[in-house]
């Protein structure tokens, strides 16, 4: 544990320093192949998989069944819908989901007794919900926008709060970043898109902006009146900060990290597919490449676009001349 | 800051976190022992008891936005229809434009039909009546009353006067002894010895009508007031006369209803509440069937001369019905043929703009689109919720074993806050589940977890900023309080940014996003207050125990491990500029310089106060 601490220490007295800020041009290729991949790999399968809410239909779930023959469901559902097709997933241990692409909800109903007879349980132990084909597109229409009308607002914050636009400006261009990139995962993996993944990704923008602007407090710090330093440039600054913080931004990823890979787990194995699974795996992917882009994108963003303002580069150079 | 004032102040905050939750116990335990409705847990949403959620959408003809007041109709509406159905402890609320309908159990086919139907508003005249409300009167809106009308009648006298029942009163309505053909839509040859039985058989009380029930608008009907309070035999709604025109008059008819005070006959404004309504002068069908203000032409002319012959003839009133429930039944006081009337009677300003409400309304008629229907069964429910737990007791219990290890000592302010944070969060829930309604959904559970990361950041950020502060060689003391004011800006900033989320995201989206969107900024906020209230103060009072102060090795500011900051000793403060030592200067050195002159003052001061050898026995 030691170890840590003293990682720590040399982190902040930056007798150990990771270069974030000089290495940009490595960290941007990263960045530029990952989001070339987020969005090739998606469309290479096929794009998004989409959960019944955005194409309409209903759901049942049936637990505590005994047989869990397809067969039953199939016929079913065909004793009632004669031209339906039941897609049916096996959950957990003991409860199976079947979809079906009719919604009207009354028509649902008669499936779900259908249903119940079949699997020999009261139809008050199928859960089930029936849902208009523009119910997602609805919330996630609604999400859209107040995702913009967010990132808006969260901007103007910022830049009163930092007197800059350019951390506004790097701050979103890393939580674009994290969005494309939870986006790819999601597609490039086949994950079902609900609303309840929307809700996960909704939330990754305010932890991805939350975690950039814990560390561009540290930046704003570090660098006030850089340009009178003798000593140290404004990159070097910048770089210290990210430093000066890694401790804090591993400590916290980590506590964000453990609840909802609780939540992913329990989600997966007990529950099965459902709201909690699906916000929790939305989570995960973003929480962790939320942090990523803090340090290797936000921060070193922020840096190439305000060391080239001229007071900063004389100050630098000044620096520079110094240290020869 | 003296020590003494730190401490004091310290014990201040603790003392005003403690009575914040006193407040918030008692009032919950108050609510519940005095039979106010509070329960000591939260109320659940469906997909955690069990139940059926039913999400609508209401759609306005012309494809226009819904309005609020529509929406607010549209809720009435809806509620109207779930409890007409005798479902008990059903809820209709709205989300944005959507109205959630929430029922425990499962739905009959009827009531999921019943609650999809579009809402119809109809006016028929009355052919007999029992009624224990006041008469309200119609009459022009110019105020000028034709006759000297009856505005509250008592009810029992006009029922009997009336001219037909007056022979027999006790047997209800009259069947005509040699029924023809109607010759309009108050004709009582309407009356046959069925509706005869059907109206003397019903008790408004008991459930009268179907739920769902369409009534066929060229028959009469039995019904009742919406208040279950009078009982009515209607005319037909349509009729067509003799000269093969249709005479129909229904909501879509109606251009306009508001409601204010009557205006005297000197022109200054009256203190009765009326509501005014003008009908539409536009026929449909081309021209077959007849405007709405020639249709109220027509019947207000034939409605005031019935009411001319026999004042309590209760067949000179017409109703207006919505859903088939009779919302009022005013007396025609004039014959009204330019589309403007005004209903007057015993109006508060509640109940005229209630009526007003509907009939606007009624002139736009909202159908209702299933947006997603949701039945969780009980046992998934609890399944769910029990997960919820489980996956947030796991989810915490690494929290606290991972902060164990990377903080040791310091683990127990960041439990004991968590603790804190976790009880008041936990009585707020309850008390807006008391006194909003809230109900705690799945999607509010998983943002109740996620919030353990993002409280248990601010004391890392804290921790960590104290950490540098030691690195920078000054004493725990100092560096605690130090440490907290960057922290703190850090902290605000960061939580302002994620409660701007939570709050953009409750007010622009829709459906469980919500509820997540609601846990996710309560917890923010309970964040800032438990992080100023509680770890601050703590950590301020930890900072004088020895065990702490002296960095013993399991208190997590082990300083004797932080030997690349230059730190000399136990309580020894040293001002960063004094440093030689390259790299760490120049890191520290910015940051003394970055001080203001008070905080430099401040920080010397306390520098003094904090003498090592007097001082931390004493603590101690």
């Amino acid at each position: 544990m030691s170890k840590y601490v003293d990682f720590g220490n040399a982190l902040y007295s930056g007798e150990r320093s990771i270069d974030f800020v000089g290495r940009r041009k490595l960290w941007y290729t990263i960045a530029a192949v990952m989001v070339a991949l987020a969005v090739l790999l998606p469309i290479a399968r096929g794009g998004f998989n989409f959960g019944i809410e955005f194409k309409g239909g209903s759901e049942y779930r049936i637990s505590g069944v005994a047989n869990k023959a397809d067969s039953l469901a199939s016929d079913a559902v065909s004793s009632v819908l004669p031209t339906d097709r039941a897609l049916v997933t096996h959950v957990g241990t003991d409860a199976v989901r079947i979809q079906i692409s009719n919604n009207d909800p009354i028509v649902s109903e008669s499936v779900r007794v259908a249903l119940a007879k079949a699997y020999g349980v009261a139809s008050s132990d199928v859960a089930s919900s029936s849902i208009g084909a523009d119910w997602g597109s609805d919330v996630t229409g609604k999400a859209l926008n107040g995702l913009i009308v967010f990132v808006v607002l969260a901007a103007i914050l910022m830049a009163l709060y930092f007197r800059t636009l350019k951390m506004s400006l790097a701050a979103v261009i890393s939580l674009l970043h994290d969005l494309v990139l939870t986006a790819g995962v999601y597609g490039a993996l086949g994950f079902e898109v609900t609303p309840a993944a929307v809700i996960g990704f909704l939330t990754i923008l305010g932890y991805s902006l939350y975690d950039t602007v814990v560390v561009f407090d540290k930046i704003r710090e570090n660098t006030f009146e850089v340009e009178h330093s003798q000593t140290s440039t404004f990159a070097e600054r910048v770089n210290l900060a990210i430093n000066q913080t890694l401790v804090r931004s591993i400590n916290t990823s980590v506590v964000a990290v453990l609840p909802v890979a609780t939540i992913l787990f329990i989600g997966t194995t007990i529950l099965g597919a459902g709201t909690l699974r699906d916000i929790a795996l939305s989570l995960f992917v973003g929480i962790i490449v939320g942090t990523y882009s803090t340090l290797f994108i936000a921060a070193p963003v922020y840096s190439h676009l305000r060391e080239g303002e001229s007071k900063f580069k004389a100050a630098a150079a000044r620096v520079v001349a110094a240290r020869a | 800051m003296s020590t003494s004032a730190v401490i004091s102040g310290a014990r201040k905050r603790l003392v005003w976190l403690s009575v914040l939750a006193g407040i918030f116990a008692a009032l919950i335990g108050l609510g519940s022992t005095l039979g106010w409705g509070a329960t000591l847990a939260p109320q659940l949403a469906l997909d955690l008891q069990g139940g059926t959620e039913i999400i609508l959408s209401p759609l306005v003809a012309d494809g226009k936005e819904i309005s609020q007041p529509q929406l607010e109709q549209a809720v009435a509406i809806i509620r109207q229809r779930v409890n007409s159905t005798g479902v008990s402890e059903a809820q209709v609320n709205t989300n944005n434009t959507n109205i959630v309908v929430s029922i425990p159990g499962t739905p009959s086919e009827d009531t999921l039909k019943l609650i999809k139907n579009s809402a119809k508003l109809e006016f028929r005249p009355v052919l007999y009546a029992l009624q224990s409300q006041p008469v309200a009167s119609v009459k022009n809106s110019s105020g000028k009353i034709v006759s000297g009308g009856i505005d509250s009648t008592d009810p029992a006298v006009r029922a009997s006067a009336s001219a037909v029942a007056a022979a027999t009163n006790a047997g209800g309505p009259v069947v005509p002894s040699k029924p023809v053909a109607p010759t309009d839509s108050s004709d009582v040859n309407y009356i046959t010895k069925e509706l005869r039985a059907k109206f003397n058989g019903t008790d408004c009380a008991d459930q009268f009508r179907k739920a769902g029930q369409i009534d066929d608008p060229t028959k009469p009907i039995v019904t009742c007031s919406q208040d279950l309070g009078s009982k009515y035999l209607l005319g037909p709604v349509e009729f067509k006369q003799a000269d093969g025109k249709t005479l129909a008059l229904t909501g879509e008819q109606i251009s306009n209803a508001d409601y204010g005070n009557n205006q005297l006959s000197n022109g200054s404004t009256g203190t009765d509440w009326v509501v005014n309504l003008t009908f539409s002068g536009d026929t449909s069908n081309g021209g077959k069937t007849l405007s709405g203000k020639e249709a109220f032409g027509v019947i207000t002319k034939r409605l005031y001369a019935i009411g001319q012959t026999s004042s309590s003839d209760p067949r000179a009133q017409f109703a207006i019905t919505l859903d088939g429930y009779v919302l009022s039944a005013p007396v025609a006081q004039a014959v009204i043929t330019n589309g403007s009337a005004q209903i007057s009677g015993n109006f508060t300003r509640e109940s005229a703009k209630s009526l007003a409400d509907s009939l606007k309304y009624g002139s736009l008629p909202i159908a209702f689109e299933v947006k997603s229907q949701n039945n969780i069964s009980a046992t998934l429910g609890a399944s769910q919720l029990w997960a919820g737990l489980i996956a947030g007791g796991i989810g915490l219990l690494l929290v606290i074993i991972y902060s164990f290890i990377q903080y040791r000592g310091l683990a127990s302010i960041t439990i004991g806050s968590l603790v804190v944070a976790a009880i008041i969060t936990y009585l707020l829930i309850t008390l807006l589940s008391w006194r909003q309604g809230y109900r705690l959904s799945l999607a509010g559970v998983a943002g109740l977890i996620v919030s353990i990361g993002i409280t248990a950041d601010s004391f890392i950020v804290y921790f960590e900023r104290v950490k540098d502060e030691l690195r920078d060689g000054r004493s725990l003391g100092t560096a605690v309080e130090s440490g907290w004011k960057r922290a703190i800006r850090t902290i605000l900033v960061s939580d302002g940014i994620s409660l701007l989320a939570a709050i953009v995201l409750y007010t622009l989206t829709v459906g469980s996003v919500r509820g997540f969107a609601f846990t996710l900024g309560l917890t923010t906020l309970v964040d800032v207050a438990v992080v100023t209230l509680f770890t601050h103060p703590m950590l301020q009072l930890f900072s004088r125990i020895s065990f702490f102060s002296s960095g013993h090795k399991w208190s997590g500011f082990n300083v004797n491990e932080m030997k690349s900051a230059s730190y000399a000793g136990r309580g020894e403060f040293r001002i960063a500029q004094n440093q030689k030592a390259g790299k760490v200067a120049k890191a520290s050195g910015e940051a003394v310089r970055r001080q203001t002159i008070a905080e430099r003052k401040a920080a010397e001061a306390l520098a003094n106060v904090k003498n090592p050898n007097s001082n931390s026995e004493k603590d101690a």
